[in-house]
């Protein structure tokens, strides 16, 4: 507590600065945004939605198991592909059959664009895409990896 | 001319002044309001700038069903609203729209003012005790308690004015700040000035206050409390009977502003004009001096938030009340010197 002896102000200071702000607020322009006739443009990094890049995919599974939704269903199966030398062994590849994202369960924590060892999901800024049905929120492989275009270029490196 | 037929003109030019005035000031409460919140408001109804959003409100009340709860006092409690709404229209018969154009310029013009608003506080009261429902009726007491606190300060605010035009009736206020001579050594443009607004300013600021009041429009609104009392004495109804509540409470506003603009802003009143001209531009004027009023009224509406009730009943006894008294006795004391 400071002991300076408080000057007298002028009477119902709270009245005039309660007054003169929503006088100015009054003559501002809104910050509404009319959404369906004009829209906001997110920040590139916003958590909009997630994308796939199916081919750096390599079914690890780091992600459905981190997922605190269980909302990221992968199934996939081992394809045979011939030795790199004549007569060696017969390798194989993890291929991709089934990625989903559940997205009304999703709670864009971001865990699983984290935990990916082989930086195949994205976040993506596109925000449009509710559904009449809750059913209509499961994004298969192909809608998940269409919305890999969505995402914006990764900000340059620092120079030195 | 017949007198029916000439009550029949008057009562429907009142109608037709008070109910679009009413819809004006809904539509600039939501307007206003908006913008003062950062927020566009009412944008479609109407095709440009949600003009008939009030409208689509009222056919929207109407085609709701009209509830009368079983335990209420059914004919007390659908009389009401409508004797809400005649408190505030039964206002218009004094009031001047132009120096002829007034219903009946009763001699005790101020006096009915001051009783037939008070007629508005027993609809409240009826609301309050038919609904058998504990909000209506702790709504309705305290704005019983409310409206008689404030119409003391009312009281006192207009007897300043009386005292300086020296006379009660409506017109005649008009008619002496009309005539109101600054004195000679100023130039003639302060005579734009309406005399009233700087000489009972406190009178003005005392009747704004209490008119706030009386209307039971926040900072002022325990009465209707929603967070408390759910919606005080208007918690029952609905349909038709709540748009009559609603439509009263602005009509209410037109009504009490239009006193406090005749009393203190010179009603019809224009500098440098004659009274011919006023027969016609009066109406005009009046409704500027009204709507300017009414912008103050929302002003403070989404400015402030609810006092309290005790700070309510402090402002009316402790500071208004005397400041009144006050302003009572240094306008004599005035009056009587010059």
């Amino acid at each position: 507590m400071s002991t300076r002896p408080r000057l007298p102000t002028l009477p119902f200071k709270g009245l005039r600065t309660g007054m003169w702000l929503t006088l100015k607020t009054l003559f501002k322009k809104p910050v509404t945004i009319n959404y369906p006739l004009e829209k906001e443009t997110p920040v590139p990094r916003a958590r909009g939605v997630i994308a796939l890049d199916p081919e750096a995919c390599t079914v690890c599974m780091l992600c459905a198991r981190e997922c605190p939704d269980w909302c990221i269903y992968i199934e996939g199966h081992k394809e045979e592909q011939p030795p790199a030398k004549e007569g060696g062994r017969v390798r194989t590849r993890a291929t991709l059959d089934r990625f989903d994202i559940d997205y009304a369960l999703c709670m864009y924590c971001g865990i699983c664009v984290e935990v990916c060892p082989f930086d195949a999901l994205f976040w993506s800024p596109d925000y449009e895409y509710s559904e009449f049905a809750i059913s209509e929120m499961m994004h298969d492989k192909d809608r998940l990896t269409y919305w890999l275009s969505t995402v914006p270029d990764p900000p340059a490196l620092e120079s030195n | 001319m017949n007198f029916w037929l000439l009550l029949l003109i008057k009562v429907g030019l009142v109608l037709g002044v008070m109910l679009p005035g009413a819809l004006v000031i809904i539509f600039g409460e939501l307007k206003i309001s908006a913008h003062m919140q950062s927020r566009i408001g009412p944008y479609f109804a109407g095709g440009r700038f949600g003009w008939a959003q009030p409208l689509a409100d009222g056919l929207k009340f109407m085609q709701k069903e009209d509830l009368v709860p079983a335990d209420a006092d059914d004919r007390v409690y659908k009389l009401a609203p409508y004797v809400v709404l005649m408190g505030t229209l039964a206002l218009f018969v004094v009031l001047p729209f132009g120096p002829e154009t007034v219903a009946r310029d009763l001699d005790l013009g101020i006096f009915y003012v001051l009783a037939v608003s008070s007629l508005s506080t027993l609809g409240v009261l009826m609301a309050g005790w038919s609904s058998a429902n504990k909000y209506s009726l702790i709504g309705g007491l305290r704005a019983a308690a409310q409206l008689i606190a404030y119409e003391l300060p009312l009281v006192l605010a207009v007897i300043g004015v009386a005292i300086m035009a020296g006379s009660l009736s409506l017109n005649d206020i008009v008619t002496a700040q009309a005539n109101w001579q600054w004195f000679d050594t100023l130039p003639t443009w302060v005579n734009i000035i309406p005399p009233y607004m700087i000489l009972q300013a406190v009178g003005l600021v005392i009747f704004l206050t209490a008119s706030l009041a009386e209307l039971s429009r926040i900072p002022f609104d325990m009465p209707i409390a929603e967070s408390e009392l759910t919606m005080g004495y208007l918690t029952e109804y609905s349909g038709l009977r709540f748009t009559m509540f609603f439509l009263g409470e602005y009509a209410g506003m037109v009504a009490m502003a239009a006193v406090a603009a005749t009393l203190f802003l010179g009603g019809y009143w224009l500098p440098f004009v004659s009274d011919d001209v006023l027969n016609f531009v009066g109406p005009v004027v009046l409704l500027t001096k009204v709507m300017l009023i009414a912008f103050v009224f929302i002003w403070l509406r989404w400015t402030f938030p609810r006092l309290r009730e005790d700070q309510l009943q402090t402002i009316a006894w402790k500071w208004l009340i005397p400041a009144g008294l006050a302003n009572i006795v240094l306008t004599g004391f005035f009056k009587v010197v010059f």
